[in-house]
């Protein structure tokens, strides 16, 4: 898959994939208010990792996740799955949307939700579900 | 009570963890969870033998009227009872029953949650709910059955059970729909005091019977009562519990429960008596042809749910007095009576009635408890089983029953004195006998004896006070049963009368008849062909036909054709939904057009594009083509002001375009595989789909039946789920739902991909030569019809063009791929997959 000798793409592989994460998580977070969200998000994020994916192959970036894409999706799903039940704890129906805001020193109101666990699940089961098939064919390709 | 069940749960987690350290004496620990229910639960006797229902509320899903609510009244106060207090006993006999027994651990897990299902199913007071305990009691009856899962048979019955009870089930969920509908609510409490007249109701009739395929599968109704004999092969704890003193009597309970609203029609009366009395022989006869003292008790289970099922449909105030009797006495001396059998066949080595015999002075104490129990199981004073028949019978011949189904009773009751027999004295008297040695033969440990001694026991007493019992524990549930109170009593003397006459006929035609046991069984060996061919054939036709209809549908249907599938689907769409457009509303001409000159332009380039892919003759050329279609669709999206989709789209293309690029090098090189006549035949299904959705949407522009809810939600979105993206708060807050279940599709579809690219046909477990293709039984497939992989439908046709000579191949292995013929290695593209260590030795290479 890889073509050795392509510097200006290993060379932009190297800068723009951290680039694109935070991208990536700035639009997730942003989700609520402002286009973006944990489906968006986690493409962006899967789409960092396919650039590293093509220059380096599926080994290195397997390296870099360091996280199994398996385990992504199970994480995310299982984060989807918690955020259902704190609803129940109130006594309202569950998947009812429960908002804790937490005042930062300096005036900065940070909303912590139910919907933002959910929406991280959404981002991990994105993310992991496409590098899952994309480092699947590329070490299938590689072989 | 939300709390008793959930305790029970809770213990069911604990025991694996329990049983690690504790060993077979994790179960005496387990033990102490239902002994501390039944004495709690005995502590509400006197509130509701004095009429009270005690009501313990609890919100599950209000916006679906499904709430945990539980309802503490006679009948499931008797059930409670019954579970916990013979659970107690059933765990406390599993420890020894299964000492040594390495997956104890599992078994007690699956036991405990059984328990905590059906104490849950009795208390239940909403109909969803008690819906999903009744599935869960099937699920862990189906674990239990399948216990000993090396065993072939033991999981043939495990999925029978669950079959015929999960079936059944399915019945009972659209039944409970539909009572939930006609009584305008889904809580038991609700129906059975509401005003509506369930029985005028012109759905009672339907409702009725899936209620009752229901409650008939699952407490082993004629005829469906072929799996209860045959789940004999779980371990003996379980046969005692499950299959005789509680989850068989969950059809029952349903009935029961449902009676006061629900019965007293003719329907009703008609088909309980007659599938109640038919139950009441089949199991009788059967138990009479059986040798194995689990079966012949299993058949006995068979007739009294019969005569429970037979009581219920008389439904006379007596009836309901003999109902609540007979449920206490059976469940005290049935479980007595497996728990027995089991010792027999754990001390002795076989519970065979045929091979084991004179066991009395090995197992006295057994013996004697054995004696006992059948002297209750056969309807001898002063056992409570004598006080239960007495009431049956007075109930028959009080009530307007059909003679010939009186007469199918006593023949019942005559051949059940027979089985009572067989079981107390053939295994204990004569010569003795045993696949054993007569000196390894003793007394089981104390766990396994207190539970048939305490039952038995229990038995003797409730015989000699029948007042007492009845004021305390049956006649609650009685009057639960009935709905109304009853003014009656039980007694064990009830004079020289009629009952007691037919009770002295049964016994002495049924002793008669054990001590013509064993020819008797040769004669009925005529009617061997009509056994063979009862319902359980009917059982194994339908499982064929599934298996048939599901062949049938895979070839047509599932055929591995992706053109089929889409022509298949969108065909589809256009009937149904083109038949409905039609049908309601008639086509709607709205050329009104009102657009901007660069809208024009994006549309034109996603026609343009669209034509392209379709007709073009590269590959590259169509992923390129495609993608413009895609973008093309963003731009529309984002000019008209959906940043969020279009970002989406944008995404989603690129990832595409990542996925085509990745998977390009290994399709075969273009080519046409389709004749012309059937590429104008796909083009115009793909036309008349387009059609369709032009007029579709010609109508949504015209016709507007509702509100939109975008109004509504545009207007909540901030004040309620706090957040100004509309399209992030419908994903997260408001459809949060849907975008779990979405995940959850995302999730398996991405494994589902990941076992395609990393299944190797070659090493895979039941690895061979259709590993991949399709999962038919083999020899319908003619060999020369198998499609490997597209490559081999290329290959074929340019044979068949003479394009090419046999054998040119541009096949990229290494070398290291042995597989014979050159021009077929390419059939198996999946064959030559990840080597992990080989990818890595080209990686470092390349970095």
């Amino acid at each position: 898959m890889m073509k050795p000798g392509t510097l200006i793409l290993h060379a932009a592989a190297r800068f723009l994939v951290p680039l694109q994460l935070l991208f990536s998580v700035f639009l997730l977070l942003r989700g609520h208010n402002e286009p973006g969200g944990g489906f968006i998000a986690g493409l962006v994020a899967s789409g960092a990792f396919a650039l590293y994916l093509f220059t380096f192959g599926a080994a290195v970036t397997r390296d870099l996740m360091r996280v199994d894409p398996r385990n992504l999706i199970g994480a995310g799903l299982f984060m989807g799955m918690i955020s259902i039940f704190p609803a129940a704890l109130n006594g309202e129906p569950f998947l009812t949307a429960q908002w804790w805001p937490v005042m930062l020193p300096g005036g900065t109101e940070i909303k912590l939700s139910t919907p933002l666990i959910f929406d991280i699940g959404v981002y991990f089961t994105v993310f992991g579900s496409v590098m899952m098939m994309l480092i699947g064919l590329t070490e299938a390709e590689e072989h | 009570m939300q709390v008793a069940v959930l305790v029970i749960y809770l213990a069911a987690l604990l025991a694996p963890w329990l049983f690690a350290r504790q060993q077979h004496r994790a179960a005496w620990f387990l033990a102490l969870v239902p002994a501390v229910l039944t004495v709690w639960f005995a502590g509400f006797v006197p509130a509701i033998a004095g009429g009270e229902v005690i009501v313990h509320e609890y919100a599950w899903i209000p916006g679906l009227d499904i709430s945990f609510t539980m309802v503490l009244d006679g009948l499931s106060l008797l059930f409670a009872l019954l579970i916990c207090g013979i659970g107690t006993f059933i765990v406390l006999y599993a420890g020894s029953y299964l000492k040594g027994d390495i997956a104890q651990g599992r078994f007690l897990v699956v036991l405990m949650a059984f328990m905590g299902s059906m104490l849950g199913l009795v208390l239940a007071d909403n109909l969803i709910t008690l819906f999903v305990f009744w599935e869960l009691t099937s699920i862990t009856s189906y674990l239990l059955i399948g216990y000993n899962h090396h065993q072939a048979a033991a999981r043939k019955a495990a999925l029978q059970g669950l079959i015929v009870t999960v079936g059944g089930g399915l019945a009972l969920l659209a039944g409970f729909i539909m009572l939930g509908f006609m009584a305008g609510s889904f809580s038991v409490q609700e129906i059975l005091n509401g005003s509506e007249v369930i029985s005028q109701h012109p759905w009672y009739l339907g409702m009725m019977i899936c209620v009752l395929l229901g409650a008939f599968t699952k407490s082993a109704q004629f005829p469906f009562h072929f799996w209860l004999p045959n789940a004999m092969a779980a371990p003996t704890p379980v046969s005692a519990y499950l299959h005789s003193a509680t989850m068989v009597k969950a059809g029952i309970y349903l009935l029961a429960r449902l009676h006061p609203e629900l019965g007293g029609t003719d329907f009703w009366v008609m088909t309980l008596t007659g599938f109640g009395a038919f139950t009441m022989l089949t199991g009788a006869f059967m138990a009479v042809r059986s040798t194995d003292m689990k079966k012949l008790l299993a058949y006995s289970t068979v007739m009294a749910l019969g005569s429970l099922t037979f009581l219920l449909g008389v439904s006379t105030e007596l009836a309901m007095v003999a109902f609540a009797a007979y449920l206490l006495a059976h469940s005290l001396y049935k479980g007595a009576l497996f728990m027995l059998a089991g010792i027999v066949d754990h001390e002795a080595g076989s519970r065979d009635v045929t091979e084991v015999g004179g066991l009395r002075k090995q197992l006295p104490l057994s013996a004697g408890l054995t004696l006992v129990a059948t002297l209750s199981l056969a309807g001898i004073p002063p056992l409570f089983g004598f006080v239960a028949k007495e009431a049956l019978l007075e109930t028959m011949l009080e009530g307007g029953v059909f003679v010939a189904l009186m007469a199918l009773v006593v023949v019942a009751s005559i051949l059940v004195v027979t089985v009572a027999a067989v079981v107390a004295l053939r295994p204990f008297f004569g010569a003795f006998k045993a696949p054993k040695a007569a000196a390894d033969i003793h007394e089981p440990p104390l766990p396994m004896l207190a539970g048939p001694a305490v039952l038995v026991a229990l038995s003797v007493f409730a015989g000699f006070f029948p007042g007492l019992v009845g004021a305390w524990i049956t006649l609650p549930a009685s009057m639960a049963v009935a709905g109304t109170t009853i003014d009656s009593y039980l007694a064990l003397w009830h004079g020289f009368n009629l009952p007691l006459l037919l009770s002295a006929i049964s016994l002495a035609i049924g002793g008669f008849l054990f001590t013509r046991w064993d020819a008797l069984r040769d004669r009925l060996k005529v009617l061997d062909p009509m056994v063979v061919r009862g319902p359980e054939r009917g059982y194994f036709y339908f499982m064929d036909a599934i298996v048939w209809v599901a062949e049938w549908q895979t070839r047509k249907l599932q055929n591995g054709s992706m053109r089929n599938y889409l022509r298949t689907i969108t065909l589809t769409f256009v009937v149904v939904t083109g038949y409905t457009l039609l049908s309601r509303y008639q086509l709607h001409w709205n050329w009104d057009l009102d657009f901007y000159f660069h809208e024009f332009v994006a549309v034109s380039i996603l026609v343009a594009a669209a034509v392209a892919a379709s007709i073009t003759h590269s590959r590259l050329g169509a992923v390129a083509a495609m993608g413009a279609v895609g973008f093309s669709i963003a731009f529309i999206f984002i000019l008209f002001s959906a940043p969020d989709l279009g970002i989406t789209q944008i995404l989603v293309e690129t990832l595409t375009v990542i996925l085509l690029v990745l998977v390009l090098f290994r399709l075969p090189s273009f080519s046409n595989i389709s004749t012309t006549a059937e590429r104008i035949r796909d083009a115009a299904v793909a036309l008349t789909v387009g059609v369709l959705m032009m007029f579709l949407i010609m109508i949504t522009i015209d016709v507007q039946l509702f509100e939109p809810i975008s109004g509504y939600m545009i207007e909540n979105s901030y004040p309620l789920a706090h957040g100004r993206n509309i399209v992030n708060v419908i994903l997260v807050d408001y459809r949060a739902l849907d975008t779990l279940g979405e995940i959850f599709v995302l999730a398996l579809a991405a494994m589902g991909v990941y076992a395609m690219i990393k299944f190797n046909p070659q090493t895979a477990p039941g690895a061979n030569h259709f590993a991949g293709t399709l999962i038919l039984p083999p020899k319908k497939i003619p060999e020369k019809d198998i499609v490997h992989s597209l490559d081999e439908i290329h290959q074929k046709m340019l044979e068949d063009q003479n394009i090419l000579e046999a054998s040119d191949d541009d096949d990229e292995d290494d070398g290291d791929n042995t597989i014979v013929n050159p021009d077929t290695s390419s059939e198996h593209p999946r064959g030559d997959y990840p080597h992990n260590d080989d990818s890595e030795k080209k990686e470092d290479k390349d970095v």
